[in-house]
């Protein structure tokens, strides 16, 4: 198990991608940040385009470790973060 | 099994059926889905898009799309092939193929797989129009009914 130092990996895709300004970044947020939700409040205060990017979160889907999750899905030290608009394939 | 794959190069249909079948005898139908680059799109004519996708999660996300339709229906076999990268008017974007005994598991399970690639694969859009601008292509809301309705 990874500990406590361990950091986040989070990824964004496509204008969240474009916004924030980095394809992937590696951080190590506070003890308080313990959900997907929690951590877009600590992102989103990172930057002025992360601010951007994170303006409107109904459009903002997450993936935790390469699976869908909720705003509510916990996050832990060493975890995959990414965070993506709505799909759009096929 | 299904056959997965996302690449940037095209793929020759013919030859993807001719390797679904091969060897078998006992499929009755195939259905095929071929999603193409439109050369317009909310009446903007439309010259090429850029797919980006994410690459850890992509084919995963693909298997648990074929491992649901397998589950769902007597499947002999299924194809799906997504290309990223930019594509231009008129190119392959995506292949599902699926084969079965009788036609009706075939079609069904072929317009399952593209109705949940659309709204449960990691793949996103960018469109260039012919005046230079471009922007992501939104989710829609028709998209959504689609896969809910299976």
């Amino acid at each position: 198990m990874p500990d406590a130092g361990t950091p986040l990996t989070i990824l964004y895709f496509a204008w969240l991608r474009e916004r924030t300004g980095t394809a992937e970044e590696h951080v190590s947020p506070p003890d308080d940040v313990q959900t997907v939700g929690d951590l877009v409040s600590w992102l989103a205060g990172r930057s002025p385009g992360h601010a951007n990017a994170f303006a409107n979160r109904r459009t903002i889907r997450c993936a935790v470790n390469q699976d869908f999750a909720d705003p509510s899905a916990p996050v832990r030290p060493g975890d995959e973060v990414a965070f993506f608009p709505p799909v759009t394939g096929g | 099994m299904a056959r997965i794959r996302v690449q940037t190069g095209d793929f020759d249909i013919g030859a993807e059926f001719a390797a679904l079948a091969a060897g078998r005898t006992d499929i009755g139908g195939i259905g095929c889905f071929v999603g193409t680059v439109r050369n317009n799109a909310l009446d903007q004519s439309v010259a090429a898009m850029t797919l980006e996708h994410y690459p850890a999660m992509t084919e995963r996300a693909i298997a648990r799309i074929t491992d649901e339709a397998e589950r769902r229906w007597d499947l002999l076999g299924c194809t799906v092939i997504h290309r990223v990268g930019r594509l231009v008017a008129g190119d392959n974007i995506v292949l599902v193929l699926a084969a079965a005994a009788h036609r009706q598991p075939a079609l069904d399970a072929t317009a399952f797989l593209i109705d949940w690639l659309k709204t449960k694969a990691p793949f996103w859009k960018k469109e260039e129009f012919i005046d230079g601008a471009a922007a992501w292509v939104e989710a829609r809301d028709a998209d959504d009914a689609a896969a809910a309705r299976w």
